[in-house]
């Protein structure tokens, strides 16, 4: 072959699969900025003050996030309840009784319900909750973020108690246990931390999300008593306040930021460390 | 709850007919059936109400401006009259610019860790970009914000113009005056939160390429890259253009990333380092100031444009996904 | 009706699963049957194919029935039908008659049934649970509220497990060796006392050491048990059982004593198959 030739072949080669190193050690690096970036500057701003005082008004300095921590866990707690047993019910008729194409036009909603943009979310808790009552409630927000919840529930659930061996559930029924009762005494123990991590992941989720919030929990300078008033979380301070024209806000911006990111990623680290552990993880 | 295990054949007479016996036996089984049923057709339930929703609420606006809502191009809260032109063109700009970026990238990406990397670096690393997959929006948005607005301002923008702004042609994407934020500066952010989507699904499917196909092209005389990008790759082609559709998805509705960073701009423009407005970005900014059922009707009309779109997208994406899973490859 | 009462009133259900745990045979004319199961004209089908035909077969009480037979002949098919497991499978459809002690299974409670006519599998299958709770799964769930302790020993006893983990009983059932696991299986199943035993090739998994521990095991049962046993080494069956029934393409082919069957089978392809020259 032409000697020429061969050199560019192999050039090309070396330097193509360098472009490939390259790429991957960019992507990876993105992840270090943002950690860094968020550690340097939330680091710094993180106070006693921004876990325990409410938000001050401008210009006063010392204000925190207390409401708005508290307000998250709230809305996190109200999704936990709407969205988490509808997942795992729904998993479970998928996993263990359902029929052929019952169980597809689930699964294609499902799916359907899981690719809807956040915002669009926000509005159809808006129509259902505050419409009707007028105002902003911790309700809408805990229910926008409920619907978001279901699709990843399912999907995990299912995915774990299929992994079952059906051998299991035989050996039970053999022993006469009925339907039911195989799937209560064995099949959910054997798949529950499967199906925990991932309930786990899906509130890991929905914890960072804003837009579904901004018009249904809204927010509040305040603390919120009781499920019918406005709610500030996390998420939408970082976004209020990084909007904002106040260096102050800014840097409670960082720090809130620096909280989020760390419950997030922790949970998704131990989530699928501990998946792992157990078998392959999948991506939510 | 006993009523199932205390039946003693030989002290009983055979039940009547089938139907009391199957009644009885499955007593407990029905019912369980029944309630997972009635959770899982509660999805249905859901997502059919939200189409609906979105559908009634948007009712004004679409019963008054009808098909003009999408080729106009005013958004004007004062005369109530509102087209989704900008929003729709803001949308599919940043969505392109984020794929021309984070395609490239994700694929080099995913082919390096499929390819080249020693299975346990590849796993240590996928995972690690998993976990940026995890990283929520808006805090994609403070870095936005506060580190690539002001690159662009004081670095990246300046350049583009110099160089690629003054080809003929493609020079107009690039033109000043350049404030930092615009479409660029969203496609720069959109393209870091969708590249771990590109990878991760891009990677699998590499690695799903039968050893065989790439033995074969290195037997006869290929280099590596050879074989990767002329055999591999293509044998995953469709599983990677599912990547990418999910990917495109995936931006079309990213909201608050794109929000804080895209300079809140109803227009048109040709140049990429103008301020514009995307479908998300304005539902996010202008709902709760919304003053008329017009108005907000206006914008719940373009969630449900946003909607449709995102749909369409997804289904084209698991179709190709499950099509590459299936078939394994077409031919070259 | 009595049985009709016991739905509406546990506490007379808890008191007749009771008696029924402490005296195993039934009692009544059909205990000293020497019949325990008696097939007609079976067919069984697997949506539209059929993989049982016609088959007759009379299982005598407390003795080892072995089911021999070529793979794909519809052994471990039949097997499953006689504690109506092959109706977890969809699109299975049976035809013909099984009775137990006189009495249509498919007359009758289907978790009743189980809870007679226990079962152990090819592959061993303890829950993910201890080995004191795979033992206690049966007693729990068919609703048996008592001195479980006591039970569990004596099932441990009878699947001669008890000596080597009657000190671990709260460890997991995976810690054990397959072989235990095997005999874990067994003893889970004789817990609920069953009348019948079936064994879908018990010993194919496991090394010949357990598996003759688990023969010389299924002999102390014979007593109280009755047993059919589907098996693929024809030396066991010639070992084990008292009677043999050599199946073929899903049919019957015969049914004697053992000794008979192998030493002096009437058909051809009986003989064919046990010379080896086939399966």
């Amino acid at each position: 072959m032409n000697r020429a030739l061969l050199i560019w072949r192999k050039s090309l080669n070396v330097f193509m699969l360098t472009l490939t190193g390259v790429a991957a050690l960019s992507v990876v690096s993105v992840l270090f900025l943002i950690l860094g970036y968020l550690i340097w500057h939330g680091g710094t701003s993180l106070s006693w003050n921004f876990f325990t005082q409410l938000p001050k008004p401008v210009g006063e300095t010392g204000g925190g996030m207390a409401n708005a921590i508290v307000g998250s866990l709230k809305l996190l707690l109200l999704a936990a309840v709407i969205g988490l047993p509808v997942g795992l019910m729904a998993g479970v008729y998928l996993a263990e009784f359902g029929g052929q194409t019952f169980s597809f036009v689930i699964r294609y909603t499902t799916d359907l319900l899981n690719g809807v943009p956040s915002i669009v979310i926000g509005i159809f808790a808006y129509s259902i909750v505050v419409l009707p009552v007028k105002h902003f409630s911790t309700l809408a927000g805990g229910f926008a973020l409920g619907m978001m919840v279901i699709p990843i529930t399912v999907r995990s659930t299912e995915e774990f108690l299929r992994a079952i061996p059906g051998t299991l559930r035989e050996g039970a029924m053999a022993l006469g246990a009925s339907k039911w009762k195989t799937i209560a005494t064995v099949v959910l123990p054997a798949a529950s931390g499967g199906i925990l991590t991932g309930m786990l992941l899906a509130l890991a989720r929905v914890a960072g999300e804003t837009a579904p919030l901004l018009f249904t929990a809204f927010s509040n300078r305040y603390w919120s008593p009781g499920w019918s008033q406005p709610i500030a979380s996390l998420p939408v301070m970082i976004y209020t306040y990084a909007i904002a024209p106040y260096d102050d806000w800014h840097r409670q911006a960082w720090a809130a930021g620096l909280v989020l990111l760390a419950l997030v990623l922790l949970a998704n680290l131990g989530c699928r460390l501990a998946l792992n552990r157990g078998g392959n993880v999948r991506s939510v | 709850m006993t009523s199932t295990a205390t039946t003693i054949p030989h002290a009983a007479p055979p039940y009547s007919g089938p139907r009391a016996f199957v009644q009885r036996l499955r007593h407990g089984d029905e019912i369980a059936h029944l309630i997972t049923l009635t959770f899982a057709a509660g999805i249905l339930l859901i997502t059919s109400l939200l189409v609906w929703e979105l559908w009634q609420t948007s009712y004004l606006s679409r019963t008054k401006f009808g098909w003009h809502f999408f080729w106009t191009q005013t958004w004007d809260p004062i005369f109530d009259n509102f087209g989704a032109l900008p929003f729709i063109y803001g949308t599919l700009v940043t969505s392109v610019v984020a794929l021309v970026i984070a395609v490239p990238l994700g694929l080099a990406s995913a082919i390096f860790l499929s390819e080249l990397a020693p299975r346990k670096t590849s796993d240590a690393v996928s995972f690690l970009i998993d976990l940026l997959a995890a990283v929520p929006s808006v805090i994609y948005g403070l870095l936005g914000i506060f580190v690539v607005v002001p690159l662009m301002r004081s670095w990246l923008g300046p350049l583009l113009i110099n160089t690629l702004g003054k080809l003929p042609g493609i020079g107009k994407l690039f033109a000043g005056p350049n404030y930092g934020v615009g479409f660029f500066t969203a496609g720069i952010v959109l393209a870091i939160m969708v590249v771990p989507f590109i990878i991760s699904v891009s990677r699998e499917v590499l690695l799903t390429v039968p050893r065989e196909q790439r033995e074969a092209a290195l037997a006869l005389g290929a280099t590596r890259w050879e074989s990767t990008w002329k055999v591999v790759v293509p044998w995953a082609r469709t599983g990677i253009m599912g990547s990418i559709f999910l990917a495109l998805a995936r931006a079309l509705g990213e909201t608050m990333a794109v929000t804080m960073v895209i300079g809140n701009d109803p227009k048109i423009s040709a140049s990429l380092l103008r301020p514009g407005y995307t479908i998300a970005a304005v539902i996010a900014n202008e709902f709760t100031e919304a003053t008329g059922d017009l108005y907000l009707s206006a914008l719940i009309e373009l969630g449900l444009v946003l909607f449709l779109m995102t749909f369409i997208l997804n289904g084209l994406a698991r179709i190709l996904i499950v099509a590459t899973e299936r078939g394994g490859g077409r031919p070259a | 009706m009595a049985s009709a009462t016991q739905g509406k009133n546990p506490a007379a259900g808890r008191i007749a699963t009771e008696v029924r745990m402490t005296e195993p045979t039934p009692t009544g004319s059909e205990k000293d049957s020497p019949l325990r199961f008696k097939i007609s004209n079976l067919d069984v089908f697997y949506g539209p194919k059929q993989a049982v035909f016609g088959l007759n077969l009379n299982i005598p009480t407390n003795k080892i029935t072995a089911l021999i037979g070529p793979s794909g002949c519809g052994k471990s098919t039949f097997l499953r039908t006689l504690n109506r497991m092959n109706e977890t499978i969809r699109n299975t459809r049976v035809q013909g008659e099984i009775l137990l002690d006189q009495q249509d299974i498919h007359g009758i409670d289907v978790v009743g049934l189980r809870r007679r006519v226990g079962m152990v599998f090819q592959r061993p299958n303890p829950f993910p649970k201890s080995i004191y709770e795979n033992v206690a799964y049966g007693l729990r769930v068919n609703g048996f509220k008592g001195r479980l302790d006591d039970l569990v020993e004596k099932s441990l006893r009878r699947a001669a497990l008890w000596e080597e983990v009657k000190d671990y009983l709260k460890k997991s059932a995976f810690a054990l060796s397959g072989g235990q696991q095997q005999r874990l299986c067994i003893a889970r199943a004789l817990a609920v006392d069953p009348e019948v035993l079936l064994l879908d090739e018990p010993c194919s998994a496991l090394d010949p050491v357990t598996t003759a521990k688990i023969e010389e095991l299924m002999f102390q049962l014979k007593d109280s048990c009755t047993m059919a046993i589907v098996t693929h080494n024809m030396q066991q069956a010639a070992r084990a059982s008292d009677f043999t029934a050599f199946m073929l393409d899903g049919k019957l082919i015969e049914h004697s004593e053992t000794s008979k069957l192998f030493t002096t089978p009437t058909d051809p392809r009986t003989e064919a198959y046990i010379t080896g020259r086939f399966g």
